[in-house]
């Protein structure tokens, strides 16, 4: 079995580790805090940063110093530091596990962060469902700042930093960043019209940076470790250091498995994922969660680096990868994801709106065996005009199931629509569509 | 009042914003926690804390689908049915509590002690089917596990098998 190297999950991975806060300063925890407070200039981390590499772990991945970059220098008042722990894209749990078993390495990356962008409060948006790790991270807070790495005037240096878990309660929307910020003001989580970006108007309109959780718990290491050797790992120079790939599915062992970002998907699915659960082939994969268009056994053997899966004609986004056997009805999986997307649309704009729940109405007549020959036609159009039509990603990524499904399952489409005009004649009730 | 006895509470939340309307969701989340739901009454207490209008608390509230705005059974049962618990057995499962529950999805039993609910994606993929019981999450589930909980919740209103912090995967035992 091949190894590969891991930095996220290396102290939760020897035996008895707990996660509390001697086992982390055991394990070298709060050293990078220690080194740059009062002895590194905040401009350095943030160079630091960018030249490793580091980019955002929560789907869209932008380099992070960069973001940090846009923060303006000369600002007078507060800045605000977001940890975007609302992991709810369908397929993903790598970030739950990052703070339930490893909270200090979350919270050293939040500290370190902050102090790199001038920001004296992080509030770490988790949602609602996760009440033990909200609970651990709590725990973990009071811990740290009983000991001295969070709070006012850190080690001395005078530098204050506060960190707060706000716990949503059960929108995915507010995993996008600026809907984040309005949940967090006390709102409807809908996203904003962006510009102007959070870096200059975020939460309660001042400099804001949203960092996903992985993200953050990648910056001590960089610290530690040095830039050059995180820009090392993985497919440098665009896509660096490793992930946390969440495997779930038709697989022997589904679970959280970290990797350079250039392992291929064949590494994850047959390397530590033991293969097919049973003698039933590979017959498709999501590759970075549910927003991202499927693949097929054709592209096992692409790298799960951002380029190389947009390459691939899908998107590496937020690390979940979800396998299918053969056997599994491409349409109800594309209706299965449809229906999440249709639940979770804020109702901001229109064509999301609107356009997720006429997709769901046609493919559910579709797998009932009612549709018509017009059907897919109809789908693709209203799949082009969401596209690109709406205020945020979402718009995007819902389409992803229908489009791709479209594109290599056709045949599955066409043989239920032309079941459904043989069935014609001999069917005598009208057809009544719901809503699940 | 819901929040009387919660003042130490209500002060630390409000000390961590600096704006009080952000107080509203950990104000709605005590307050279900509270009462098992989030009523018109404690939405109108939280506007009044935090000198928001009543229509305001409403808004907010009505937007999030773990608000509870009305009573529910002791035990609210949500069981995952995104595609990646489909994919494990979620739909089989989700029948099988139906008919031991005897009720439909979105009802109450009889007793008022189990609300059965289906929702979407909870973070959970590598260890489903899946269901969260009020504040607890249940993994790998299968029929007779399921069993046992609605058992022990029963009986004693705790159950030995919720999910402790995330394990990574080699510590898992395989089903």
């Amino acid at each position: 079995m091949k190894t590969f190297e891991k930095i996220l999950l290396t102290n939760m991975d020897r035996p008895g580790y707990t996660g509390s806060l001697s086992d982390y300063e055991e394990a070298g925890g709060y050293k990078a805090l220690k080194t740059v407070l009062g002895n590194v200039p905040p401009t350095d981390i943030i160079e630091m940063v960018k030249k490793s590499g580091l980019r955002g772990r929560g789907g869209a991945g932008f380099p992070t110093g960069v973001k940090w970059g846009f923060i303006p220098k000369d600002h007078p008042g507060p800045r605000y530091l977001c940890c975007n722990a609302d992991e709810s894209e369908p397929g993903t749990f790598k970030d739950r596990q990052l703070m339930e078993r490893d909270p200090h390495q979350v919270l050293e990356g939040i500290a370190i962060s902050c102090y790199a962008i001038g920001a004296q409060t992080a509030y770490i948006y988790i949602r609602g469902e996760f009440r033990l790790a909200a609970k651990i991270l709590e725990r973990a807070i009071v811990e740290a700042c009983q000991a001295g790495h969070l709070g006012s005037d850190i080690y001395g240096s005078g530098v204050t930093v506060h960190v707060y878990v706000h716990a949503g309660a059960g929108a995915y929307i507010c995993g996008e960043e600026t809907a984040l910020l309005e949940s967090l003001e006390g709102k409807r989580g809908k996203p904003r019209t962006k510009p102007p970006f959070p870096a200059t108007h975020g939460l309660y309109q001042k400099p804001t940076v949203v960092n996903n959780v992985e993200t953050l718990a990648n910056v001590p290491h960089i610290v530690n470790r040095g830039a050059e050797w995180f820009a090392s790992i993985g497919a440098p120079p665009k896509s660096t250091g490793t992930r946390v790939f969440c495997l779930s599915g038709h697989v022997k062992r589904p679970g959280n498995y970290e990797l350079p970002v250039n392992a291929t998907f064949r590494d994850l699915i047959y390397e530590l994922g033991g293969g097919m659960r049973s003698d039933k082939p590979l017959k498709a994969f999501i590759p970075g969660g549910a927003s991202a268009p499927f693949l097929t056994p054709d592209h096992v053997d692409v790298q799960m680096d951002f380029e190389s899966v947009a390459l691939a004609g899908s998107m590496s986004g937020s690390g979940g990868i979800t396998v299918m056997e053969e056997g599994t009805s491409m349409v109800w999986a594309a209706l299965r994801l449809m229906e999440f997307f249709y639940h979770e649309s804020c109702g901001k704009c229109t064509p999301c709106r609107e356009g997720s729940s006429w997709i769901v109405q046609i493919l559910q007549r579709i797998l009932n065996k009612q549709g018509r020959p017009e059907d897919l036609r109809t789908l693709t159009e209203i799949c082009e005009n969401i596209g690109g039509r709406t205020v945020c990603a979402f718009g995007d990524a819902e389409i992803a199931p229908v489009q791709s499904t479209l594109k290599y399952w056709r045949n599955e489409y066409e043989a239920l629509i032309e079941e459904a005009e043989a069935l014609k004649g001999s069917r005598k009730e009208i057809p009544v569509l719901s809503l699940a | 009042m819901i929040f009387d006895k919660h003042q130490d509470t209500i002060d630390d939340i409000l000390s961590r914003y600096p704006v009080r309307r952000s107080a509203i969701l950990p104000l709605l989340n005590l307050a279900q926690k509270e009462e098992g739901y989030v009523s018109q009454a404690a939405m109108r207490e939280i506007a009044g804390i935090l000198d928001l209008t009543p229509p305001q608390v409403f808004e907010t509230a009505t937007f999030y689908t773990m608000l509870n705005l009305k009573p529910i059974g002791t035990f609210h049962i949500q069981v995952c049915r995104s595609l990646m618990c489909a994919l494990v057995g979620a739909d089989p499962l989700i029948e099988w509590l139906r008919k031991q529950l005897g009720i439909g999805v979105g009802q109450t039993t009889g007793d008022k002690l189990f609300t059965l609910s289906t929702v979407e994606c909870l973070g959970s993929c590598g260890t489903g089917p899946m269901m969260q019981i009020n504040d607890d999450y249940y993994e790998r589930l299968t029929e007779e596990k399921v069993g046992r909980i609605l058992r022990d919740l029963r009986e004693s209103g705790d159950c030995s098998l919720k999910s402790g912090p995330f394990m990574v995967p080699e510590r898992i035992v395989s089903p």
